[in-house]
C-alpha cells in the first residue's frame, strides 16, 4: 500500500526530531561502547563475543532504537481511541491492522535512514566496527531488520489495542518499555545473560528486535535459524493482533459522540 | 438503500446497561434525502455508526447498500461516503491533493475516473485554490468542502453525513447545502444527514426522521412535522415541542406520529 510512503513522508516532516534522536543514539553508542570495552577487557570472549563484536553490537543496538521503536509507541491508535477518531479509521475500506502496519513500515523506513545510518557510521569511524562478513550476511541482514520491524509492530500494536479496554494506556506503555529495553538486548547483549534467564530472554519475542538482527550482522548465529525465529514471532504477534482486533471491534465504544 | 429493523444498541456504563438505541426501524429508498434529528444524546450518532459498520448493533437486522454493515464493513465502505462534521478524515500534515490521492488508492478508483471526478468536485466545491495547502492550514469551511469531496471521490450511491454544517459560517453553510441538494437532485445520490441546524432540514430534506431516547419519535415530511403542533409555528417550535414533550417519560407522553407518513415501517 502507498500508505507506507505516507508514513515515510509524515515522519520526514519531523526531521529535527530524527536528527536529535540520531545524535543521542550516537552519543549513547559511544558511552556504552566504553562500558562494554571495559567489560570485555576483564572477561574476554564473554558470551561468545570478542571485543570488536561487543562494540559492533552496541552501535547496532543504538541503530535499531529508531526503526524498531524500542522505547515503545509510534502508533496513533491509543490517541485515536481516546479521542474517538478511530471511528474514521473504521469507516475506511481497509483492515485496521494493515492500515497501521503500512504507516508503521513507512515510519521505520524513514528512521533507518535518519536514525540508524548516522550512529553506525560514527561507530565505524571512531571504533572501527566490522562490516558484515560475506554476501550471505549482506543479503540476510536487511531481511532480518525488516522482520524485526514486523515483530516490533506486532508487539506495539497489541499494546496499543489495549487502549480499547483501559482508559489510560500509559501504565501499560511503561511496562512495555521496560520489557522491551531489557529483553531486546538494548541494555546489555542477551548473550551474556546467565543460565535460565539467558535461555528465556533469547526465546522471547523482544530478542527478535535487537539481539537477533545484531547476531545476523555479526555472523554469530545460524542465519536460517535466526530468520525463522523472527518470522515465527512476527506471525504469532500479527495473528494475535488480528484476533484481538476482532474482539476490540465488538467491544468498541466511540468516545466523544 | 437502508433497511433497519428492530435495531438496538446497548452500552455498559459502570456496570449498568444503557440503551443508546432501541427497537429502531426505518427504511430509506434510493434517491431520498433524509434528515435525522434528535436532541443531544438521543442516539443519532450511535445509529450512524451502526449504519456505517463502525459499531455492531446488539439487536435487530440491518442492511445498507445491500450489505450487513458489521460483517462486510470494508465492502460497505466502498459503497458509501461518510462525513463526520466534528472529525477529519483528511491527512493533517499533507496537502489536500495528496489526501485525495490516498483516498483514490484506498478506494481503488482508477486514474481517469479520479481525474474527471476531482475536476468536477473542484469546480462545484471551489477547491482549486487550496488544493496544495496542507490540511492543518485550511479554514473550517475549506476543510469541510474538502471532507465532502473526499467522501465522494469514489462516487458512492449513498452519502452519510453527521453534522456536516456544524461551526460553519452562513456563506460556507449555504455552499455545502447547495452542493448536497444538487448532488441528490442531479446524480440521484441518496443522502442521510444528522444535524441540529433546522435550516439544513428545511432547505434540503424532503423527509425527517426524529430519534429520541433511542427510539423513532417521528418519520414524515417537514410539513407533517410542522402540523404536529397546532397554529402557525416555525419548524424550530415544532421540534422544540417534540423534544420537550418526550422528556419526562418517553413511554407515556410520546408524541403521536403523523397520521400517514410516507414510508414509516415502525
Amino acid at each position: 500500500m502507498r500508505l507506507i510512503r505516507y508514513g515515510f513522508r509524515r515522519h520526514a516532516t519531523y526531521w529535527a526530531a530524527a536528527l536529535a534522536g540520531a545524535f543521542t543514539n550516537t552519543v549513547f553508542g559511544i558511552l556504552q561502547a566504553y562500558v562494554l570495552i571495559a567489560l570485555w577487557s576483564t572477561r574476554p570472549g564473554l558470551g561468545g563475543y570478542d571485543l570488536a563484536d561487543a562494540v559492533t553490537f552496541c552501535f547496532l543496538a543504538q541503530a535499531y532504537i529508531g526503526p524498531m521503536q524500542v522505547f515503545g509507541g509510534g502508533l496513533d491508535l491509543p490517541e485515536r481511541v481516546r479521542s474517538g477518531d478511530v471511528a474514521l479509521d473504521l469507516a475506511r475500506p481497509a483492515s485496521l491492522q494493515l492500515w497501521y502496519l503500512s504507516e508503521d513500515l513507512g515510519r521505520a523506513a524513514y528512521l533507518v535512514i535518519a536514525r540508524s545510518v548516522p550512529p553506525t557510521l560514527v561507530g565505524a569511524l571512531v571504533f572501527g566496527i566490522a562490516p558484515p562478513a560475506g554476501p550471505g550476511t549482506w543479503a540476510a541482514f536487511p531481511v532480518s531488520v525488516a522482520l524485526a520491524v514486523l515483530v516490533s509492530f506486532g508487539w506495539r500494536y497489541l499494546v496499543a489495542l489495549a487502549s480499547f479496554w483501559v482508559l489510560d494506556d500509559r501504565g501499560l506503555a511503561i511496562v512495555s518499555l521496560i520489557m522491551t529495553t531489557f529483553f531486546s538486548g538494548l541494555m546489555l547483549p542477551l548473550v551474556i545473560f546467565p543460565g535460565w534467564l539467558g535461555e528465556l530472554a533469547r526465546a522471547l519475542p523482544w530478542a527478535a528486535m535487537v539481539q537477533v538482527p545484531a547476531d545476523v550482522y555479526l555472523g554469530t548465529t545460524s542465519i536460517g535459524g535466526a530468520l525463522a525465529f523472527q518470522a515465527f514471532w512476527a506471525l504469532v504477534l500479527l495473528g494475535l493482533g488480528a484476533f484481538v482486533t476482532a474482539a476490540a471491534r465488538r467491544k468498541l465504544v466511540i468516545q466523544g459522540g | 438503500m437502508i433497511e433497519a429493523e428492530g435495531l438496538g444498541r446497548t452500552f455498559k456504563v459502570r456496570g449498568s446497561l444503557v440503551h443508546a438505541v432501541r427497537d429502531l426501524s426505518f427504511t430509506v429508498e434510493a434517491g431520498e434525502f433524509v434528515g435525522c434529528l434528535g436532541p443531544n444524546g438521543a442516539g443519532k450518532s450511535t445509529t450512524i455508526k451502526m449504519l456505517t459498520g463502525i459499531l455492531a448493533p446488539t439487536t435487530g437486522r440491518l442492511r445498507v447498500a445491500g450489505f450487513d454493515p458489521t460483517r462486510r464493513r470494508t465492502a460497505l465502505a466502498r459503497r458509501i461516503g461518510v462525513v463526520f462534521g466534528q472529525r477529519t478524515t483528511l491527512w493533517w500534515d499533507l496537502p489536500l491533493k495528496d489526501s485525495f490521492e490516498l483516498v483514490r488508492l484506498l478506494y481503488k478508483v482508477d486514474r481517469v475516473t479520479f481525474r474527471r471526478r476531482l475536476d468536477e468536485l473542484c469546480e462545484v466545491l471551489d477547491l482549486s485554490h487550496f488544493l496544495r495547502t496542507p490540511v492543518r492550514q485550511l479554514s473550517l469551511g475549506q476543510r469541510m468542502r474538502g471532507e465532502v469531496a473526499a467522501a465522494l471521490l469514489h462516487d458512492p450511491p449513498l452519502l452519510i453525513l453527521d453534522e456536516p454544517t456544524i461551526g460553519l459560517d452562513v456563506v460556507s453553510k449555504a455552499g455545502v447545502r447547495d452542493f448536497l441538494g444538487a448532488l441528490n437532485a442531479e446524480r440521484g445520490t441518496t443522502v442521510l444527514l444528522t444535524t441540529h441546524d433546522l435550516g439544513d432540514v428545511e432547505r434540503l430534506c424532503r423527509r425527517v426522521v426524529l430519534i429520541d431516547h433511542g427510539r423513532l419519535a417521528f418519520d414524515g415530511t417537514v410539513t407533517q412535522l410542522r402540523a404536529l403542533v397546532p397554529g402557525e409555528v416555525t419548524i424550530e417550535d415544532a421540534v422544540a415541542r417534540l423534544y420537550l414533550s418526550s422528556r419526562p417519560d418517553p413511554r407515556t407522553r410520546h408524541p403521536r406520529p403523523a397520521p400517514d407518513p410516507p414510508s414509516v415501517t415502525a
